[in-house]
């Protein structure tokens, strides 16, 4: 007993914080993956590119994400497809973080002065190849510390996550204190874990964005 | 057809604003032209359309035995074959010089990386860096910037050189180790159009001057045109020492 709570509760709410680093994961993984097309679409030359990918940043940020997560798990699963809490929410976390991913690297890629455009294409380079080669490295280097920044947003925020059932600390930590009914310590514990998660990431997002001041080789 | 360029009534316009009024003027093979002129004269606007950094909205431009105001004329090709120097360099910082200068011909050309790697040290001993090809651009000082800009086009080995004010970002002392590798460019007969306040320069190294003024050819002349401008414009932009 620590606290009024037993090991065992304890490390049922351990088990949840396992659960928010792994929707986590899954939300960074599946945002870059789509978040990256959506970015370099954003900066492309034809029209109907940018207006679509445009609506999707636009209506991604405008719908909050607990409505995000009802429509992922309830919407899917009247379409006849029974999906595990966390498909949906791991669907739900990469809609949100590609919306917002995509929207940083559009601004690090336009970050990039046009300059290099032309000096690449008049190398004869192809867009691809500029693009590959030339642009998103550098844009890479720009988007590190706006991009680990971002990840604590997904890491608090997939606590929306509770709202479909998905078990995680938010769910663990809730589980346990109907159970103990000590919420000052069970949920200052649970706010204890976030922050030891997310604080790290900000302590690096911050370092890194000194260290490439410094080095102005953008 | 002789002439690398030939300019036959070019128009241009940003929006409303013309600013080429139907220019013409031919760049024999071999020969080195200088366009001068004040800003705004539509002197840098002209080269960029050499090749194809700027579309033109009027009249006829040859390239390299390219049409380039038909709608499938095909660009890429034509850069190939152009290759083009900016005022403030445009080097690739994330990259060292030696992969600055094989980026393309690796890319474009599939160059073999041993081969790459000496056509580097060859056109960078052209340009007097043969020392610095693992270093970052940010390293060099503007001068020895540019001349690595130089040498990462000449790597790509181009018919025709387009220089666009190249010295213009450079402190007045170190001009000259710039100046001196385009010379030996003319020297060597390379086919050459540049953008430039350095009068002298132009009048040593050119075999036709254009003076640009407003959006047109207003005198050309060979290399003694400054010393004898029939035109008070030109006069005066030579006094004011502009």
């Amino acid at each position: 007993m620590i606290m009024g709570v037993t090991s065992g509760q304890w490390f049922f709410i351990l088990q949840g914080a396992g659960w928010t680093l792994i929707l986590s994961l899954l939300g960074f993984v599946g945002g870059t993956v789509v978040g990256l097309p959506v970015a370099v679409f954003g900066t492309s030359n034809s029209r109907v590119l940018r207006i679509l990918t445009g609506g999707y940043v636009k209506l991604i940020q405008g719908i909050p994400l607990p409505v995000v997560m009802f429509i992922c798990y309830f919407g899917i699963s009247i379409a006849g497809y029974d999906l595990p809490a966390l498909v949906a929410a791991g669907i739900a976390m990469t809609l949100y973080s590609s919306a917002f991913l995509g929207e940083i690297w559009r601004g690090c890629i336009e970050a990039i002065p046009k300059t290099q455009w032309e000096a690449s294409e008049s190398l004869a380079l192809g867009k691809i190849q500029v693009l590959t080669s030339v642009i998103l490295p550098q844009a890479f280097r720009v988007a590190i510390p706006p991009t680990v920044g971002f990840l604590v947003q997904i890491v608090k925020n997939t606590s929306y996550a509770v709202v479909i059932g998905f078990f995680d600390l938010t769910y663990s930590s809730r589980v346990i204190n109907n159970s103990t009914f000590k919420p000052f310590v069970i949920f200052t514990a649970a706010a204890l874990i976030y922050f030891a998660m997310c604080y790290p990431l900000s302590v690096l997002s911050y370092r890194l964005e000194r260290k490439l001041k410094r080095h102005s080789r953008l | 057809m002789n002439s690398t360029v030939q300019f036959q009534n070019v128009r241009k316009c940003y929006g409303h604003n013309e600013v080429l009024k139907g220019i013409s003027f031919d760049v024999p093979k071999g020969s080195v032209v200088a366009l001068i002129g004040q800003s705004g004269s539509g002197k840098s606007t002209a080269l960029r359309c050499i090749n194809g950094l700027e579309e033109i909205h009027g009249g006829e431009l040859y390239v390299c035995g390219r049409a380039l105001h038909e709608k499938n004329c095909d660009i890429t090709a034509l850069r190939l074959q152009v290759g083009i120097v900016f005022q403030s360099y445009n080097l690739f910082p994330h990259l060292t010089v030696e992969k600055n200068i094989t980026l393309a011909p690796r890319k474009v050309k599939r160059t073999a990386p041993k081969e790459a790697r000496e056509l580097a040290a060859h056109v960078l001993s052209q340009v007097g860096l043969a020392d610095k090809a693992g270093e970052y651009p940010d390293q060099l000082s503007g001068g020895q910037q540019q001349r690595v800009a130089i040498a990462r086009s000449l790597a790509m080995q181009p018919e025709l050189m387009l220089f666009d004010e190249v010295t213009s970002a450079l402190d007045p002392q170190i001009t000259g180790e710039v100046l001196k590798v385009i010379e030996g460019l003319a020297k060597d007969g390379m086919t050459m159009v540049l953008v430039t306040h350095e009068m002298g320069f132009a009048s040593a190294v050119a075999d036709q001057i254009i003076y640009m003024r407003e959006g047109v050819v207003w005198e050309a002349g060979d290399g003694n045109l400054l010393k004898h401008p029939s035109t008070p414009e030109l006069q005066q932009f030579i006094s004011n020492g502009l």
